[in-house]
């Protein structure tokens, strides 16, 4: 499933079925792309009861605290049907806000960048 | 970091200004961070002073649609001032509802949304991000925020 609004898309992976859901997100998260986003995830979240939902954030060029609404609330529905939600790659802009938040203690955060492996 | 805020003054002369109004409309709060991004665009900021000042204003801006006027819609005054020594003074003005206790808005994580969709974190990310906020707020009157930026520069 892939979905564009002005400057958000989102593309939905439904292969994984109630194993992983996959959300991959471009663009920019405020609080207007965050209205329509969290539908259309919690209405396969609903459908799918997934063990895993896995939110790809490396093609986030813009985010702010909605984001961490988001994020917390897709957490919040995750915990309710007994899955986990799982961050992948938030650049270090989404990070700084994910630490004011301690979002970091609550929600798993996967970052494997290129830059880190160049430097390891 | 505080010795050197002392120094700086928050007070010092405009020079240039951009005025903007927009209905509290949500579509419009990307609209309004490119805006003031684009104006400041003039001052040569860096990519991350750039991005503190387009995360700040999203979060003055939003707060104006989801809390302001959250039943309706009104307008949402924006002004960026470019001031001597790298000042960008951005005020963000409603006239909606009013924040009854302005201190414990500011307050991190703490939110008025009840539907859990909010983080609470709004004026935090504007304090972190910004060198100063200034909160001013009247019950019924309306709520002005202002961001004080000193912006350095690709020197
Ligand atoms: N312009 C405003 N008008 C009225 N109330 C506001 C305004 N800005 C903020 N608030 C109040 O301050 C609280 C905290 O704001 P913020 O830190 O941005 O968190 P959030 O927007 O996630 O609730 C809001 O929940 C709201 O009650
Ligand atoms: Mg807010």
């Amino acid at each position: 499933m892939q979905k564009t609004n002005r400057n958000c898309s989102l593309f939905i992976s439904e292969d994984g079925g109630s194993e992983e859901l996959l959300v991959v997100l471009k663009g920019e998260i405020d609080h207007h792309s965050a209205v329509w986003v969290r539908t259309e995830i919690d209405e396969k979240i609903m459908r799918y009861r997934p063990s895993r939902t896995v939110m790809d954030l490396s093609g986030i060029s813009f985010m702010d605290s909605s984001g961490i609404g988001l994020i917390m609330g897709r957490h919040t529905r995750m915990q309710a049907v007994g899955g986990l939600l799982v961050v992948r790659e938030p650049n270090e802009r989404i990070m700084k806000i994910f630490e004011l938040a301690g979002l970091t203690r609550i929600v798993s955060v996967e970052r494997e960048s290129r830059k880190r492996r160049g430097r390891a | 970091m505080k010795e050197k805020e002392q120094k700086r003054s928050y007070s010092t002369e405009c020079y240039n200004e951009m005025k903007l109004r927009l209905p509290s409309l949500s579509v419009n709060e990307g609209m309004a961070r490119a805006a003031v991004a684009a104006f400041c665009a003039q001052l040569d900021p860096t990519p991350s002073e750039l991005a503190d000042i387009k995360c700040a204003v999203s979060e003055a801006v939003t707060n104006c649609i989801v809390h302001a006027y959250r039943d309706t819609v009104g307008i949402i005054y924006i002004s960026v001032k470019l001031c001597r020594g790298g000042l960008v003074r951005i005020e963000i003005k409603d006239k909606g509802c009013g924040i009854e206790d302005v201190e414990l808005a500011r307050t991190p994580l703490y939110t008025t949304d009840s539907a859990g969709e909010r983080s609470g974190m709004g004026f935090t990310v504007m304090e972190s991000f910004c060198d100063k906020v200034r909160v001013f707020s009247g019950c019924k009157k309306g709520t002005t925020v202002t961001l004080f930026k000193f912006v350095k520069g690709k020197e």
